[in-house]
């Protein structure tokens, strides 16, 4: 069993390899250097898993690059893979997320981007278009830039239901369709807003993360802009999981692969002091759907002041599951044991923007 | 008219490796023109350049005839016959 684990950073792509159960790692790149990878997939639905990678030139722009080779080589279709429509009057920034739709639907890919907006593939990820009914909400003129710019960075298909697609953005909150893209509506009731006078408005939330288990479809947990929530009934409504952490700020979260009570996050003292609480890099993790948390340290260090994005943290599929995170000053660990123990796969990288494993 | 387009070695690739281009465009011929025709041939390179709203990148400058292009109208720039663009990148990022 081969397991890749892609890193994507301010700086391009690695590639870790591991064929010894995720003892020692090989370590590729960078690919597409200079590009800054907000978004990085693994699509394992296809014979052949195919890598997505969102890369952004500072000089040139926005593209999307596919590998059918594991990385070996790289495609990119002639003409822009995501672009706004003229009568949009915008221009694509970047993609924050490229997440392969249901296994019913497998040439389905949709992309999370900057500007705000939600766009769908049916060619497996090369080439996007526009989902109208997201871009027409009456809500969008609301939606607010976060500190990382006005982006969707959360998008969850639905395991089962191809209609049902629920995407999360800073400034702006949770809305979820159930008709295929048509419609939508925000579903932010129970999370706290600490950066508008109304605290629970019905939109405009800064949620940085979503996450859920496909066993467990309408479960879905979120790290927001100072809260941990959780949703029993698919978004509807939030009840924090606050409780036990250390500060209810922080960027990532993920759902164990194979056990859905099973969740990390990786806490910052503040929004204004986003260090790992006294200097200490910890996951905490959780495996009771958020009632309590511990914190994993053996492996991870001491005296570390370097922050975890939203997309900077993922599992594997593999058996036993693998979890990963990598930060802002360009070190990448990997558990092998549900988060107990931590090995270093790479360090000295550029910041790490996004991390995606898969067995391969 | 035809007009001489020079490329930057990171874009060389989007262009089968052509260091130099001689693009046919229609007269009267501008700037916004010569990228539309680029278009039409090299799209994986015209990209670069503009946007999908054919908005110029912030960081990608237009020397027509030695003369940076924002200085001259931008898009809407005039190319002479035998004209010469070259493009160069800005000094930007870290």
């Amino acid at each position: 069993m081969s397991v890749l684990l892609a890193i994507g950073t301010r700086k391009g792509l690695w590639l870790a390899t591991s064929s010894d159960d995720r003892a020692s790692w090989e370590v590729t790149g960078p690919h597409h250097p200079m590009t800054e990878v907000y978004a990085v997939g693994i699509d394992t639905r296809r014979a052949t898993p195919r890598l997505l990678a969102g890369v952004t030139s500072e000089h040139f722009g926005p593209s999307v690059a596919t590998s059918d080779d594991l990385g070996a080589t790289w495609a990119e279709p002639g003409h822009a893979p995501i672009a706004f429509p003229a009568d949009t009057g915008e221009s694509l920034a970047r993609a924050w997320q490229l997440v392969p739709g249901p296994v019913s639907e497998p040439d389905v890919v949709y992309a999370g981007t900057e500007p705000s907006a939600l766009f769908r593939s049916t060619d497996g990820g090369r080439t996007y278009e526009l989902v109208r009914g997201l871009w027409d909400h009456p809500h969008r003129e609301h939606w607010t830039p976060g500190g990382g710019g006005k982006a969707i960075h959360t998008v969850l298909p639905h395991p089962t239901d191809p209609g049902r697609v629920t995407v999360a953005m800073s400034t702006g909150g949770v809305y979820r369709t159930e008709d295929g893209g048509e419609t939508w509506a925000a579903r932010n009731t129970g999370i706290k807003a600490v950066h508008v006078p109304d605290p629970y408005p019905e939109y405009g939330q800064c949620v940085h993360k979503v996450a859920r288990h496909p066993a467990e479809p309408d479960r879905l947990f979120a790290q927001v802009h100072h809260g941990v929530y959780r949703s029993d009934d698919a978004g509807d409504t939030w009840q924090s999981i606050a409780d036990g952490l250390p500060s209810d700020f922080g960027f990532p979260i993920v759902v164990h692969p194979d056990r859905p009570e099973v969740i990390y996050t990786f806490p910052l003292v503040a929004d204004a002091m986003r260090f790992p609480p006294e200097g200490r890099c910890r996951v905490y993790r959780s495996e009771d759907a958020g009632k309590s948390w511990e914190a994993l340290g053996p492996g991870l260090p001491d005296g570390y002041w370097a922050g975890v994005m939203r997309d900077a943290m993922c599992t594997d599929d593999a058996d036993p599951a693998g979890v990963y995170f990598g930060s802002r000053t360009g070190d990448v660990y990997a558990s092998r044991d549900d988060g107990d123990s931590w090995q270093l796969v790479a360090a000295h990288l550029p910041d790490v923007l996004s991390v995606r494993a898969a067995r391969v | 008219m035809r007009i001489t387009v020079l490329l930057p070695g990171t874009l060389r690739e989007k262009a089968g490796g052509e260091a130099k281009l001689d693009v046919e465009v229609a007269e009267p011929a501008t700037l916004g023109g010569l990228l539309d025709a680029l278009a039409e041939r090299y799209p994986a390179l015209e990209r670069r350049l503009r946007d999908e709203q054919a908005g110029l990148r912030r960081y990608v400058n237009f020397y027509v005839d030695g003369e940076e292009c924002r200085h001259r109208g931008g898009t809407g720039t005039v190319l002479r016959e035998d004209a010469e663009v070259q493009i160069i990148p800005s000094v930007a990022g870290g």
